[in-house]
């Protein structure tokens, strides 16, 4: 634990008095997700997690988009927001913006957050705006029933590319790092303990959190992740970022390469260089590198917090705002307004 | 030489020049100095959307027109008496509005041949013979200033910028202006500055004297102030007013005022205006793009804030979706379209009123939305009010169509006390012991609680897919959603707005001008003329386009003709005609400027006459 993970994300969030269970944030709706399907064990793992946060419920915001994971706020006792393709992350900075005292998540897609919503999500990020988004990547478009979407792989077959996309994928990751995101985290449906200790940090973060969860639809894109989830080979493949800990798998390491970027050796080799991950690094340079580790496929895939920097929230800087224009003109007089200018009296 | 004064009724005045000639400053600060002294007045600025078109050319010419009166005036006036032309093409620019015998003011010194060929003259129009029947002063403004200016140490080129005060200071001496306020300008305008302050102060009393001295003006102008209603007065364009109107809104309605909006003209004065009143508790919030804007006005507003978004009409179309789901949820917000000539990007700084029907239907799904508009620049601050008067009470959004008119003309605006403001407060969604139901309706007004975030056991989820009645479920049921769309429908119609007024002073006219929007001033200023000259017609004017007036078909079915003139090709006529079976006898035009008074009352004349 750092000094940045201290609870200052919901210092301003009022807390709830006795203890609450997994069953005060299970809403009354019946959950409608094709069987199988990751965000079970999403939905599960958050509706779990959430009391231990203690915060007060009704200040407890979800906001989504349109696409399967965006029914996510209707399956949960809090305040709920299922608004429009890819707009959640505006409609939130609204929200946000006007009202620290509340906890608002937002709760996307790869479709909604990285195609339509792009632009709101880079925003939100580089502005810092205090929210959690979780970016729900089954690398499909599955509510429209299967097209390749921004984070599918070249070639992916599929009804809208009989012969195979020929888009290449976006990072999320190393979009989040581009946009200068201050929390940017890898985590997978498959394993709720990790979920779990990435929703901690994540809330525990006041600004944008950007949190990847690997979500498998098992409908159109069944498998995505297998590898990840695979006892054969997750361990060999999954590199665990913890800030201060060696970056390492069970059988290979991340070390400085001679072209002074990183590079991934088997761990017997890498004696004393294998790199230290440090999340708080202000240069994002080597969080970028890692977030390009899995590229093209899944030889080696991080996982967990690649960045977590402190950096003022935009809801707190606007207030700062109000407030010095307060200290320095005092507050706002309607009549003093109107009279304000040159004026003159008749009669 | 003691020279003549000559006392008039009104003067229209034309300040043209380069867009890097000042002349919106030159026009600024002469209203400013009208506006003292005590007349009534109107402005039109009308000015290129290239921030600097070539120098010289006919794209760049910028201009400001001003009209003032011993008696209110409801235009800017239709054609100037005296044109200031900086230049060349500041002439052949304006030539085409300027009346036979109006007199011209024009800068000798930026008539050279280069100047001249730029826009297709041959000769100078000042020495040949095609001017002669207006009045030409032909004044070499930049070297008189220079030659004003030579004790300063400035650079040749400083010192020629100041030729538009030269030009003020004149035009000052010829009307008889106050110079007090433009001297205490200058010093303040240039306050880190001295030497320019001096310069531009020095410039401005050198263009008065010149006009005591010259003999090329022997007659000076008087115009008496104007008797206006008591009160104290204050010069405000059409964007502040709607600036301060949205403050105000906020002040009344008790709701912290939280603006999302992305730059565009004609509108970005608003969000300028409204970032610089934090003190009121006001958020501003420059999105990433139009759709950010209100869908953060939007999810502020969820959170208890009145929510404004401000754009124009391509702005209007991206906003378009979220505009559905706050339609579909329920919720207040603010929708500020200041109208400009379009389709596509159009002509931004010209006026128009096309956004009607695109207010009216431009969603997806039947998609009712109140709409508001403003009549004249001061007017712009009560329709804000009102547009959220209704937002709140009937949690619903609202258009407010303001349009490039009124927000660049300004007027003299009579100030309202605050405490006769209307109280525009709501309640938010309290918990009582019956089951919370986030689309229970209000018995009177159909409008759904407002329950914000923070509120224990009021916790509930909305969204943009169909709501069950009551409870606020998804519902896909094919009843219900018969029901829901003619409820939302159902909670527009009722909306409580006033009469439609008429006004026919006689009583017995059987034409009617109807009009909205921002063409009041020229229709009524038309009426007037009608009237003067013994015509009876009545005339009457929509503030409420959305739901109309309870009374608006009896009032158009109690006149044998309906005239309505529009800045479009026939918007609002095409949904009375729908609505009230009403022949109505459109007028329009689409040039990207206001209606003059002439011109409509030709057209309501020629429409009794056929009778």
């Amino acid at each position: 634990m750092s000094e940045l993970v201290n609870g200052k994300g919901l210092a301003l969030i009022p807390k709830a008095e006795g203890k609450q269970t997994l069953k005060d944030f299970k809403s009354d709706q019946e959950v409608r997700w094709c069987p199988g399907c990751g965000d079970y064990a999403i939905l599960a793992a958050v509706q779990s997690f959430l009391p231990e946060l203690g915060l007060r419920r009704e200040n407890i915001v979800f906001v989504s988009g349109i696409g399967c994971s965006s029914r996510f706020p209707y399956y949960l006792d809090t305040y709920g927001f299922h608004s429009i393709h890819g707009r959640a992350p505006a409609i939130a900075t609204g929200l946000a913006a006007s009202r620290p005292d509340l906890s608002v998540w937002v709760i996307t897609g790869d479709g909604d957050a990285l195609s339509i919503g792009g632009n709101h999500l880079i925003h939100a990020l580089r502005r810092n705006v205090n929210l959690n988004i979780l970016l729900f990547n089954n690398r499909i478009y599955g509510l429209t029933k299967g097209q390749y979407s921004p984070t599918s792989e070249i070639g992916k077959i599929t009804k809208s590319t009989p012969m195979g996309s020929l888009d290449k994928p976006f990072n999320p990751i190393s979009l989040a790092l581009g946009a200068e995101a201050s929390f940017v985290a890898r985590t997978i449906d498959s394993d709720r303990k990790h979920l779990q200790s990435v929703l901690r940090e994540a809330t525990a973060h006041r600004g944008t959190s950007l949190v990847e969860i690997y979500q498998n639809c098992n409908i159109f894109n069944d498998n995505a992740f297998e590898q990840l989830k695979d006892p054969e080979v997750r361990d060999d493949i999954t590199l665990r970022l913890e800030h201060g800990q060696p970056i390492v798998s069970a059988s290979k390491a991340v070390v400085r390469a001679a072209s002074g970027g990183i590079e991934v050796v088997p761990l017997a080799e890498a004696g004393d260089r294998v790199l230290v991950h440090d999340a708080h690094n202000p240069d994002p340079s080597v969080a970028f590198a890692l977030s390009r580790l899995d590229e093209p496929a899944f030889e080696h895939v991080p996982i967990g917090i690649f960045r977590q920097v402190d950096r003022p929230a935009y809801d707190t800087l606007m207030a700062e705002q109000l407030e010095e224009a307060v200290a320095q003109k005092g507050p706002g007089d309607l009549s003093d307004l109107l009279m304000g200018g040159d004026t003159w009296r008749i009669g | 030489m003691t020279k003549q004064v000559q006392q008039l009724d009104r003067v229209i005045i034309r300040f043209a020049g380069d867009s890097g000639d000042g002349m919106q400053l030159t026009g600024d600060r002469f209203t400013a100095g009208t506006a003292e002294f005590g007349n009534d007045l109107s402005t039109l600025p009308n000015f290129p959307a290239e921030i600097r078109a070539p120098a010289g050319t006919l794209p760049g010419v910028s201009s400001f027109q001003l009209h003032f009166a011993d008696h209110d005036i409801l235009t800017p006036g239709d054609a100037p008496n005296v044109l200031v032309a900086m230049n060349p093409a500041a002439l052949k620019a304006n030539l085409g509005d300027l009346p036979k015998g109006a007199d011209i003011i024009a800068n000798t010194d930026e008539f050279t041949k280069r100047n001249l060929q730029k826009v297709g003259y041959d000769a100078s129009p000042l020495e040949d013979d095609s001017l002669g029947e207006w009045r030409v002063h032909a004044v070499p403004l930049t070297s008189l200033t220079v030659k004003a200016l030579e004790g300063f140490e400035l650079s040749k080129k400083d010192a020629e910028r100041s030729k538009n005060m030269f030009a003020l200071g004149l035009l000052s001496w010829l009307y008889h202006r106050p110079t007090e306020h433009t001297i205490t300008f200058l010093e303040q305008k240039f306050a880190k500055k001295p030497e320019i302050a001096k310069a531009n102060i020095a410039a401005f009393q050198a263009g008065w004297n010149y006009g005591e001295t010259t003999e090329s003006f022997s007659v000076s102008y008087e115009v008496k102030p104007a008797k206006l209603a008591p009160g104290v007065y204050r010069n405000i364009s059409g964007n502040q007013a709607l600036a301060y109107g949205l403050i105000a809104a906020g002040v009344q309605a008790k709701l912290p005022l939280f603006l999302g909006s992305y730059p565009i003209t004609p509108a970005s004065d608003i969000l300028h205006e409204l970032s610089r009143h934090k003190r009121f508790g006001i958020r501003t919030f420059q999105a990433e793009d139009e759709i950010a804007g209100v869908g953060a006005a939007l999810g502020a507003a969820f959170g208890g804030a009145l929510g404004v978004t401000t754009t124009s009409g391509p702005g209007v179309a991206l906003k378009a979706e979220t505009i559905g789901l706050a339609v579909m949820t329920e919720l207040p917000l603010i929708l500020v379209d200041v109208q400009r000539a379009g389709p596509s990007t159009g002509m931004p700084t010209k006026t128009e009123q096309t956004d009607l029907l695109m207010a009216m239907f431009g969603r997806n799904g039947e998609s009712p939305v109140p709409i508001v508009a403003p009549s004249t620049p001061s007017d712009c601050f009560d329709a804000a009010i009102e547009a959220a008067r209704i937002a709140v009470k009937y949690r619903t959004p609202v258009y407010l169509l303001s349009d490039g008119y009124l927000a660049n003309g300004s007027e003299p605006w009579r100030l309202p006390e605050v405490s006769d403001l209307p109280d525009i407060s709501t309640e938010f969604a309290t918990v009582t012991d019956e089951e919370f139901l986030p689309y229970k309706r209000d018995a009177e007004t159909l409008a759904r609680p407002w329950a914000i975030p923070g509120t224990a056991g009021l916790e509930h989820r909305i969204g943009g897919i169909e709501k069950a009645d009551g409870s606020g479920n998804i519902s896909y049921d094919p009843n219900n959603h018969d029901r829901m769309v003619r409820l939302r429908q159902a909670k527009i119609d009722g909306i409580d707005v006033p009469d439609l007024e008429v006004d026919d002073p006689t009583g017995d006219a059987r034409v009617l001008v109807l009009g909205w929007g921002s063409t009041y001033g020229p229709i009524a200023a038309a009426v007037r003329r009608i009237r003067k000259a013994g015509g009876k017609v009545a005339q009457a004017h929509l503030r409420h386009l959305n739901p109309l007036p309870a009374n608006t078909g009896d009032v158009l079915k109690s006149y044998d003709k309906v005239l309505l003139p529009e800045i479009n090709l026939g918007q609002l006529a095409l949904l009375l005609r729908a609505r009230f079976l009403v022949d109505i006898i459109s007028y329009n035009r689409v040039r990207g400027l206001p209606f003059k008074a002439e011109e409509l009352a030709g057209v309501i004349q020629d429409v009794i006459d056929s009778e």
